[in-house]
Parts: structure tokens; sequence; C-alpha cells
């Protein structure tokens, strides 16, 4: 007689997005950041990457062939992971490191809790976090210079070529190992004959951290650090790209980038509260991975909170531990290991932030 | 710019350069028809006729089911030949009664009461009971219900949904555009009857045709406005329409607009009231869409209750490629159906047709936790989570997280990049919450 047709639960259309889409954007996202660490690197950022992309990918399939379920790898998802990783990566690094990262993040990172969807760490900070245990000298020291020839994005020329000690730290360390030993007073007093001249030297050193050239420095990319995190300029291209897509939101960024700066604007002067430029803080944004953990890692969908308040609070969260991290903590940097802590507080967060439902309000409003 | 809105929301294509732009036209006289014994929320109405019996157009052929039902009237003059179960535009069978039609379209008398606005109240409302009206932009329910609230519970505006936010659907901004008069009396019944103060016609942005109109009409009518509304969806959805016209939050946990004053009702409904009041018309046809990519001609019909779908789309010359999916209603919220031969009801919008493309379902995977779907709620509630709560049979979280407050407009469906298929698990989410306090 008639035709009988499938039918289906509503919604009948659908916006035409998918895993796989999410991903591949994020990786587009990503690119700027490598080309800029491809142009002030070289392209041994690019080898170290792809290690660490076809690392992840194997890694993924294999452990998927072995649980005997559909290999998903084109979903994209096991890529970001590689990337990220190698965007953590310092570039003097040797082949291997990004590879072990890799396999770490996806079999520890990922597939153990159950692949996607089920994680509970971003795999790629997690593996940051082995790695870092593991190798601790080829991750936290050794770094390169950029082709324009900074690390700490200081110029030499700031302060006395005699005074050696304050010559190598700036020509050697990342900027945020600049800051950590003028807090600790490491060496402070062997900048110069008398302690005096020394205190003076760290001074001017400190000073010269939250100065415009500096800072424009951190924020083009001439300053050394791992593959992903030298170009601020670059990842908030990808970051205002993945924002213009809907696909990371202002409130996990913001919160964090903005108790950051709040905090170090307290507590960041090595003179007393209160005591830094107002330079200082935007300092500790672009130092660092900072940009590159708020809108990339710390946005990471599965392992932040789904409800909009929580995301402000574990925003602010991340923030906190990094300040306190940088300020009083044992390493220059806290930003991964901030963001790793928030994610074990994610599933509580959204416990307690569960949104009013629409009319909740008891009181009625007239007119 | 200034338009009003409610929080959260979805912007889908909006597909109604299709139909937008066709004049209501009329379905030449159908053969056979068959009214469903349930059109609306409530008891089903009881036949009052056997097989056999000669009826005409416009004569009661079922009483209402109880105080929270409506008659049913017969929409063309002819025999009845069938009482039994029909496919019903919310993919059910469901009683209904076959008439096949005689080729006259001799009508049961109306009247034209002039002077309709200084009736008595009680006999505007009885006179509308008596039509068989119910909500006609989907929901259904008995608009005599509905303009008959509580005396403690006193309504100060009256909100003339015209809002039409489903992709597609174009049919109430036809009779926008062509019967504005009619809708203003009607909502000037509908003031009169609960003694409100203040009327509200919702139009969305994306109508900017209708709103000069309606604008125009009202000038002269100090208590009456047409508001402009955001293009989006849900718009015109009750409590989302009230709050974006009045910043009145209906309470969820089964409120209802009275409890802010405010009754709404449908541009369409506004017209069955009118001519039920002014000419005791019994509703015994509406417009209705008939669109799609594929659809020939798409077209906004005035049908008669009970016409088969399979009519419908015929008089829009078929479809260009094979069907794959019929939706009963809108995209967004609208039954798939099974088969053509399922009658047009009071509350039917529309009639889309997809091609098979378009129905593929994607596979679900999944929840990446990404929280698009929070994003959107215009409910503010948490659609990811209910839905996992539901697939751990964790019933008392999924009432926790407000699975019975959603109103299943589909927005979180849509905008999943997992697929999950989210109205599916709060759909059986509110079945499972309701049993377990019923117990
Ligand atoms: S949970 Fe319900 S109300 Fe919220 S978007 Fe989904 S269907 Fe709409
Ligand atoms: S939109 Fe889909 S994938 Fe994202 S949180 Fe909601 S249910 Fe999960």
């Amino acid at each position: 007689m008639t035709d009988v047709y499938a039918v289906s639960a509503a919604p009948h259309i659908k916006q035409r997005i998918s895993v796989p889409s999410v991903m591949w954007q994020v990786v587009l996202a990503l690119t700027p950041a490598l080309l800029a660490s491809i142009y002030f690197f070289g392209t041994k950022s690019l080898w170290l990457t792809l290690y660490g992309i076809i690392a992840a990918v194997i890694t993924e399939a294999v452990i998927q062939k072995i649980r005997k379920i559909p290999i998903t790898v084109t979903d994209g998802s096991a890529i970001v992971t590689g990337l990220l990783v190698a965007f953590n990566i310092n570039v003097s690094a040797p082949w291997w490191i990004p590879v072990v990262g890799s396999v770490f993040a996806i079999a520890i990172g990922k597939q153990i809790f159950g692949g996607l969807g089920f994680n509970i760490f971003n795999p790629a900070l997690l593996a940051r976090a082995f790695l870092v245990a593991s190798w601790p000298t080829i991750m936290t020291s050794g770094w390169t210079s950029t082709r324009l020839g900074s690390i700490s994005g200081l110029h030499s020329g700031i302060i006395p070529s005699t005074a050696i000690k304050a010559q190598n730290l700036i020509t050697s360390a990342t900027p945020l190992n600049v800051a950590q030993q003028l807090r600790d007073k490491v060496f402070t007093s062997g900048f110069a004959d008398n302690l005096a001249e020394s205190q003076a030297i760290a001074n001017t050193i400190f000073d010269k951290l939250a100065d415009f050239g500096t800072i424009q420095n951190l924020f083009w990319g001439n300053v050394g650090g791992v593959i992903g995190e030298v170009s601020a300029a670059a990842l908030l291209i990808g970051a205002a790209f993945l924002a213009y897509r809907h696909i990371i939101e202002w409130r996990i960024p913001i919160s964090y980038i903005g108790t950051v700066f709040v905090l170090t604007y307290i507590f960041g002067g090595i003179n007393g509260l209160f005591s830094a430029s107002i330079l200082l803080p935007v300092f500790h944004v672009f130092a660092g991975g900072l940009i590159l953990g708020a809108f990339f890692m710390a946005t990471d969908m599965v392992t932040s909170p789904v409800t909009k308040k929580g995301r402000i609070y574990f925003g602010i969260g991340c923030g906190i531990l990094t300040v306190v991290i940088r300020m009083v903590g044992g390493y220059p940097e806290g930003v991964s290991y901030s963001i790793l802590l928030m994610n074990i507080a994610v599933p509580l967060i959204d416990k307690y932030t569960v949104p009013k439902p629409f009319g909740e309000v008891k009181k009625i409003a007239h007119g | 710019m200034g338009f009003k809105t409610f929080p959260g929301g979805i912007h889908p294509h909006d597909f109604k350069e299709f139909s937008k732009d066709m004049p209501i036209e009329n379905l030449p006289f159908s053969k056979k028809v068959v009214i469903p014994v349930s059109q609306h929320i409530g008891a089903p109405s009881k036949p009052i006729v056997k097989k056999g019996d000669e009826v005409l157009t416009g004569q009661k052929i079922a009483e209402p089911g109880g105080f929270v039902s409506i008659p049913m009237h017969a929409s063309i003059c002819g025999k009845i030949t069938k009482i039994a179960r029909f496919p019903h535009p919310t993919g059910a069978m469901v009683m209904g009664i076959e008439i096949t039609g005689n080729g006259e379209d001799k009508w049961v008398e109306l009247i034209d009461d002039e002077k309709y606005l200084d009736l008595p109240v009680e006999e505007m409302k009885s006179r509308i009971s008596e039509a068989g009206i119910c909500g006609m932009g989907g929901a259904g329910f008995p608009t005599h219900v509905k303009i008959s609230p509580p005396k403690d519970k006193p309504i100060d505006t009256i909100i003339l949904n015209g809002v039409e936010c489903e992709p597609y659907l174009t049919a109430d901004y036809r009779i926008m555009m062509e019967q504005p008069d009619d809708i203003l009396a009607g909502l000037k019944i509908l003031l009169k009857i609960v003694n409100a103060e203040k009327g509200i016609i919702g139009i969305e942005a994306n109508k900017p045709e209708a709103i000069k109109k309606m604008k125009a009409l009202v000038k002269n009518e100090p208590n009456i406005k047409v508001i402009s509304l955001k293009l989006k969806y849900p718009q015109g959805a009750e409590k989302q329409l009230i709050y974006a016209a009045t910043k009145r939050k209906v309470p969820n946990k089964g409120g209802l607009p009275m409890a802010v004053k405010v009754i709404v009702q449908n541009v369409g409904t506004a017209i069955a009231i009118y001519e039920a009041v002014r000419f005791k018309k019994p509703l015994i046809d509406r417009v209705i869409t008939v669109s799609g990519k594929i659809v020939n001609k798409p077209k906004n019909i005035k049908a008669r209750i009970g016409t088969l779908f399979t009519d419908l789309l015929d008089f829009c010359e078929g479809t260009k490629e094979e069907i794959g999916k019929i939706i009963s209603g809108g995209p967004l919220m609208g039954f798939a159906i099974s088969t053509l031969e399922t009658p047009l009801t009071k509350g039917s919008s529309g009639l889309i047709l997809l091609n098979k493309k378009d129905a593929q379902i994607d596979e679900e995977s999944t929840c990446l936790r990404c929280g698009r779907c929070v994003d959107i709620c215009p409910l503010n509630l948490v659609p990811s989570l209910i839905a996992n709560s539901v697939r751990y049979d964790d019933w008392d979280a999924a009432e926790k997280y407000g699975v019975m407050d959603c109103m299943k407009c589909g927005s979180c469906a849509y905008v999943c990049p997992s697929h999950i298929k989210l109205i599916q698990w709060i759909d059986i989410g509110k079945i499972k919450v309701d049993e377990k306090n019923r117990k």
C-alpha cells in the first residue's frame, strides 16, 4: 500500500559539527604557534612535533587494536595530544623525548581511563610531568636561544659585562627562571664585589623583566622555552580563531589569566606587596606557558568543568596555583602542575556548580 | 540592537525562503478525512456518531472526554465510513473517525454576531469551548481551560505568539500577513475574557513585514503593542517568549504562565477564537506549511482538519527526490512519522520532507564534556549530565539535573559534536523519573 519511512527522535536537523571537526580546528589553531617555533628555533621544532604526533597516533591505534575497539585515530584527538606533548618539550631535546611523552600520554593519560571523554587529566600535561620527573635535565635546562639571539628576553647590555654571573643568568635562563633566581636570591650576592652593588644589579635585571622591550620579545617570540610557548602572538591568533568558532569559551582563559594578572601585581615584586610595576603582571602573562596553558590546555574539554560557573572557578584555581608555584614553589613555572591539580577537582566543581534552572528564583518580579 | 530575547539558544538556518512568500492556498475539497479523537492535551474525546451516519461540515462528532478535553467536528460533509485506529502525527496509532465526503460542502448553520465584543464573557467562553479549540502552535492545550484561570490568579497580560521560530515553518507568518485583523479581533476577545489590561504580539525579527503590518494595525490601540524579538531558537517557547516580552520568569517544576499573570496564545489560535465567538464556527481547518528542499512546490495550505498528508503533498506536486524522512511539525521539535497516510490535526503546523541524505542519523560517540549543550540550554539545565545519569540508571541525579524541567526544544542535541541522542535519553529519563515519583 503505502511506503513506510524510518522514524527517529527529534531534532531532525543538526548543526554540522563533529568530534573530528572540533579536533582538526584545534590542530589548525595550533599551526601558527608551530610555524613561529620553526621560525625562531629552526626545523628541529617541526621534527620533534612530528615525532610526537606520529607516536601518539600509532600508540592510539595499537591500543585500540589490542582492546578490540574501533580505531578512532582519524578523529584527530591523538594528533592534538601528540602536538601538545611536543609543544611542551625543549627544542634541544633528543628525538625520543616526544616519542616517549606521546606514548605515555596516550597509553597512561588517555586509554587507561577508557579513551577520549573519560580521562581525568590532560594527557599532554600528564606526559610532561612524567618527562620532567624522569629526565629533569633535558626537560628543564639547556635552553636554545632563538635566531634573534635571546633566551631570557633580556638584553645583555643592561648590566655591566664584568658581572659574569649575572650575565650568565640572563643569557642562559628563561625569563621565569631569571625571575625565580632573583626572588630566591640564589646568586644575587655574587653578582658584584659587594652586596649593595649585587643588589643593585639584581634590581636592574628585575626591573628590565617588566620592561616594554622585554615584553615585546616575549609577545612576538624572541625568547627561549619549550616549542609551543615561544610566540604569544601566534598562540593568540589560534585562540582567537577557536573562540570565534565557539570551540573554546572565554571563561577559563580569562579567569585564569585575570587571576594571574591580579595576583602577580600584588605579590610579584621582590620588595614586598604591591612593589611591582604594572608591567610585571603583563610579563607574567606572556612569560612561560601561561598563554599556551590557559587557551589550549586548561580549556581541554574532557578535563575541564562543563558548567559555566565551574569554568570560572577552575580558571581562578589554576591562576592561584600558578602564582603560588611561581612565587613560592621550587619551580620557576607552574602552569602545567596547576592545571593537572585542578583537573582532579573537576568532578567536584561540576557537582557544586550545577546551575539554577530557569525560573528557579522563587521571587517573581512583576512588571 | 534592541531586540528582546532570552538567555541561551541556537541559530539554525531558518529555511523559510522556500515558502514564506507563498500566499495561503485553499486545498480543494478532500474526499476523505480522518479526525483523531485525540488532538490535544487531556482526555480523548468520545465519538457520538457511528458508522454510516451522515454528517454536515461543522457538525459535532465527538464530545469532550472531560473538562480538560475538547469536542471534535466533521470537517467535511459526508458519511462516517470507519471508526478505528489510524496513524497520528505524533507517530502513535490513535482512534479516529473517518469521513468520506459526498462532494458537497454543506455546513451546519453559522451566525454572524457583529457585536461579538459585547457578548457576556461566559457566552464567549462557551462558544470557544463548543468550537473545540486547542493551542494550534503545537502543544495543543485546550483553550477554554487556558483562559479560565482560578479566581486568585489574575491575568494582566495576553501574549500572542507570532514567533514561529522553528525552521521551515511559515504558516503563522502568512496568517499575520493575510489575516492581521482577525488576529487582532481574537486578541481583543481574549483580553476581554480574562480582563487583562495589556496585549503583546511577539514576532521574530526575521519577519519584518509582519512586524510592520501588525504594528500599523495596533497604532491606535494604546494597550496593545507589537514587539520584535531576536532571531534565535527557541524564541517561541512559552517561557522564553514570556521572559523576552515581560522579563518575568515562569517558575520551573511545572509552573504555568498564569503564575506570572500571563497567558500565551498562538496567532492561529487567536483567529480560531475570533471565528468561534463571532460566527460560532468550529475549528475544522488550519494553515499548515508543506516544505523541504525536495518538495516541488512548497506551500502554505489552508486545509480541513483530518486531511491526509499525502493529499497535502500531492497538492504541492510531490517531491523531486526520494523521501528520507517525514516530519510532522518543525524539524527541531516535530515528530518523524512513518507514513503519509497520517491526518492533519489541530496542532499540525508543518509537514517537512527530508531527502535520504539529510535524514541520515549520525552515530553517537562519547561525550567530550565540551559544555556546548550547557552553554545554550535556554532553561539553564546541564543536558550532558542528564543524559549521563539516565545512561547509568541514576534517576535521582537525572531529576536533580532538571530532566523534568526540560521542554525538549532539541537545542542541546543540535549543537552536540558527539551526536549524543540527548533528547532520547531525556525522554527515557522523564518516563523513569515519573515512574519513580509515582511509587
Ligand atoms: S535540556 Fe531540554 S530545554 Fe535544555 S536545550 Fe536540551 S531539550 Fe532544550
Ligand atoms: S554537547 Fe555533547 S559532547 Fe558536549 S558536553 Fe554536551 S553532550 Fe557532551
